[in-house]
């Protein structure tokens, strides 16, 4: 993707998913610094400026959290240097400590910040969060792209209006737009300044009282400025104004797809209005827009945010306007076509050909068995898991944090009795090791450990608490897509760097029981977490073993042969431990017999070491198999 | 021709979001507007992965939506019986599945069952107008070695029996766009494995039905 989506061929149309095409937008921006913390459905945005930054000799950074990636690129555009930030949800309360009064200081070039909501938590766990509050919250005007070529556009929208008030804008986008791709017309790749000047000023750059007051006068004259801009616009726009109707319909984001969609299936035409710009809000267009209905359905995906906005604005202009909005349409999950039409389908009478009601019920009566996502086959986290059970007892209370090992949340892992943040399992943890009497383990990835464990660590032993902390450290940030942290050695600009050692770090914050243990020697590994969660003081084990994706993936490159492992059925005693306890996916029973299937087996051998009776090994060598 | 809705789904690693890309890169070359959607991240992990694509003159929404599929390509069992959501007898969709299990952690673990196949070909019927049973996975390993290229193969069986709208020369420009120059070679000859079998008279359909 990288050296297409460097052609500068003008006019040129190529296929991209919405996060690429933002990445293309910041190049025809004359962007000079991007930095990210990997978050799906966000995380394509960093992975592509990292394909194409040293070509086009671009800076661009994977920061050790958003809060640091947001800092980063403030202190980029104060030095003149058009910057992007790009995060997903999550990620902007992590760095809303410094969005906040970012927005009261300003910018110098354009910043601009990306921000991905994920309606229906296709990639992500703890909340359906949506971040178009953070604009109303923080004064900082919002962009909504619905297409990969509105995402490209609308970067460069945003830069432009970022730099004339002096402001940072949003973008924001959803896994539907983040993950979808459709054509995009090429525009010019501007090349912009990668080096410029921080030129010293006391009263911008600080907010102190009472300066600060002065400041929010400021940004509210912005946003009134640019709420102008909003009325203007092609951005917020009308389809089939001169239709004749009783219903209008107020759309923003995918959804416009939907709505696009719905009135082609059911052969109706209303006029509908695109919004966009969707902080400050066009109320004078909105109003306008509204005034000839008797009614109107606002189609937006999670909170009712234009809905209660199109409540207020109608009391002047039609006040006995009927307002359709969440009492038709989910307030959760994400929407889609069909969820649209049945609104319509309600508020007008009109029905599709196909019964979409006898449709969906034939459907329910089918019961399909779930296929939930699992640890991979050879993932060095269900060995951890399985030693944790073994070496602490299963009464431990397991503390979870987010990265692929929230999957030890499911059985027959079991080992998740709590997660809703990144680095949430150290703090949790040690207040539960404070209130009770109970043994207890914090399970912290390594990518987390750096992004927001090291806080809590340090928190630990500064107040004599107790707990086991287990760093996962599997050499990269999987979960998201195999993205580099601060303990790896090299950097998103694909060049090496210093490898910091976690567990340097735990030993440079005092605690006293430090090991490092490969989780595929199971022994070793049960052994240290037997002693250690004994301790009356803080002890870290960082369970070091790479992903096991990038080993396979590695050795299939290299050509090396990975062992082949099968269970021998006259030793096996068919307990079924290795499916039923330690659960590794290409084990699997065929009638009364126990298999592993030699397709999704990876040769870890960590089942062998589990079988109480050794039935499982290793025969012979296999060759690797070529795509 | 209006447009076309796809769905691809299979079991995270099958190569789904690559035959999607092909199929995409195909559609551009042939003149359509495209819009697709797939799912990264939590999903993957060894979870259901569906695609959605579709072209045609003027698409708007990446989703194909409930029962508006065309085609429906399957690359396991189950996750056909998943998708046929997006099939209907009203819009005459196709199901092109794989006949290659892989059971979910669900079945052991959760005590669910996994539906015997003949009940699972049974069911697709409800929402197609035609289903297709082929052992892809099979002949792919007994043919290459390996069963990784199944995709490509049921991409070529799927184009050679006109399944999708494409002419089998973009299409082809499509897999030399999207898959890595090592594994060309093996690709093509995979993808025209497919084509021939297509329309070879041997074991290779396990089960055809139609409404017709």
């Amino acid at each position: 993707m990288g050296k297409k989506l460097l052609s500068d061929k003008k006019g040129k149309k190529i296929i991209l998913m919405g996060n690429e095409a933002i990445v293309r937008g910041a190049l025809e921006s004359g962007i000079g610094f991007a930095s990210t913390y990997p978050g799906t459905p966000s995380s394509e945005i960093g992975d592509t400026f990292s394909e194409v930054a040293r070509d086009a000799r671009i800076y661009f950074e994977y920061s050790t959290n958003e809060k640091v990636a947001l800092e980063a690129a403030a202190g980029a555009c104060f030095s003149g240097v058009r910057s992007m930030v790009s995060m997903k949800h999550f990620g902007i309360n992590v760095a809303a400590d410094s969005l906040m009064p970012l927005a009261f200081v300003g910018t110098n070039a354009g910043m601009v910040v990306v921000v991905a909501d994920d309606p229906n938590c296709w990639s992500s766990a703890q909340s359906e969060q949506d971040t178009r509050y953070y604009a109303r919250l923080g004064h900082i005007p919002m962009l909504e792209p619905s297409s990969p070529q509105e995402c490209k556009e609308f970067v460069k929208i945003a830069f432009d209006l970022s730099e004339k008030f002096k402001i940072p804008v949003f973008i924001r986008l959803t896994t539907r737009v983040s993950h979808g791709r459709g054509i995009v017309k090429l525009g010019n790749i501007k090349k912009g300044k990668t080096k410029g000047f921080f030129k010293k000023d006391m009263k911008k750059f600080n907010n102190l009282p009472p300066h600060t007051m002065i400041m929010h006068e400021e940004v509210l004259q912005k946003i009134e400025k640019i709420r102008q801009i909003s009325e203007r616009t092609k951005l917020n726009f009308i389809i089939n104004p001169r239709v004749k109707s009783k219903l209008g319909i107020v759309v923003s984001g995918v959804s416009y797809g939907y709505v696009m969609d719905a009135m082609d299936d059911l052969n109706i035409k209303m006029p509908v209005l695109k919004l966009s710009l969707t902080y400050p809000l066009p109320e004078k267009k909105i109003k306008n827009f509204i005034k000839k209905f008797k009614s109107v359905l606002v189609v937006e995906e999670l909170e009712p945010i234009l809905e209660e906005n199109i409540h207020k604005l109608s009391k002047n202009v039609n006040p006995k306007l009927r307002i359709f909005g969440k009492d038709y349409l989910p307030k959760s999950g994400e929407y889609d076509e069909e969820i649209v039409i049945s609104a319509i389908e309600k508020i007008t009478g009109k029905r599709l050909k196909m019964s979409l009601e006898y449709h969906s019920r034939k459907y329910k009566e089918l019961k399909i068995p779930k296929r939930p996502p699992v640890l991979c086959p050879g993932c060095p986290h269900r060995a951890t898991f399985w030693a944790a059970k073994v070496g602490a007892g299963t009464n431990t209370i397991f503390g979870g944090d987010v990265g692929c090992y929230i999957l030890g949340m499911l059985p027959p892992y079991n080992t998740q009795d709590f997660m809703f943040s990144m680095g949430a399992s150290e703090g949790v943890v040690h207040g539960i090791k404070k209130s009770t009497y109970q043994k207890a383990i914090a399970f912290i990835g390594d990518s987390t450990f750096f992004h927001a464990g090291m806080p809590g660590l340090v928190n630990t032993v500064f107040n004599k608490s107790n707990p086991l902390i287990i760093v996962l450290d599997n050499r990269i940030t999987a979960m998201t897509g195999h993205q580099p942290h601060p303990g790896v050695g090299w950097t998103g600009m694909k060049e090496m760097t210093k490898e910091i050692a976690i567990e340097d770090i735990a030993k440079a914050c005092k605690v006293k029981y430090v090991e490092v243990v490969d989780p595929f020697n199971t022994k070793k590994m049960i052994k240290t977490i037997r002693q250690f969660i004994r301790k009356n003081e803080v002890s870290v084990i960082v369970a070091k073993r790479e992903c096991r994706l990038l080993t396979i993936r590695k050795m299939r490159k290299d050509g090396v042969k990975i062992p082949r492992f099968e269970i021998n059925q006259k030793k096996c005693k068919k307990c079924g431990l290795c499916l039923y306890h330690f659960g590794c996916p290409a084990i699997y029973q065929d009638g009364d017999k126990y298999m592993i299937d030699k397709n999704l087996c990876t040769g870890c051998g960590v089942c062998a070491q589990v079988c109480p009776s050794k039935a499982i090994r290793a025969i012979g060598i296999r060759k690797v198999e070529k795509k | 021709m209006k447009e076309f809705n796809m769905v691809v789904i299979g079991v995270g690693g099958q190569g789904i979001l690559t035959m999607m890309r092909i199929i995409a890169e195909a559609a551009l070359k042939q003149g359509y507007d495209v819009k697709t959607s797939e799912l990264h991240g939590l999903a993957q992990r060894g979870g259901s992965v569906p695609c959605h694509i579709r072209f045609g003159k003027k698409m708007h929404s990446p989703l194909v939506m409930e029962g508006e599929a065309h085609l429906i390509i399957g690359l396991e069992p189950l996750e056909a019986l998943r998708a046929c959501y997006f099939g209907s007898r009203e819009n005459r969709t196709t199901f092109l599945v794989n006949n290659y299990k892989i059971i979910p952690i669900s079945v052991p673990i959760l005590k669910e069952k996994y539906p015997p196949l003949n009940k699972i070909f049974e069911n697709l019927k409800h929402f197609s107008s035609k289903v297709i049973v082929i052992n892809a996975s099979e002949t792919v390993k007994k043919e290459i070695g390996s069963i990784i290229p199944t995709n490509i193969y049921m991409l070529g069986y799927a184009i050679s029996l006109g399944l999708i709208p494409l002419k089998r020369g973009f299409v082809l420009k499509g897999i030399e766009e999207i898959i890595p120059e090592k594994y060309l070679d093996l690709n093509k000859r995979v993808f025209e494995l497919g084509e021939l079998r297509a329309h070879s008279i041997d074991q290779e359909k396990l089960q055809v039905w139609s409404s017709d």
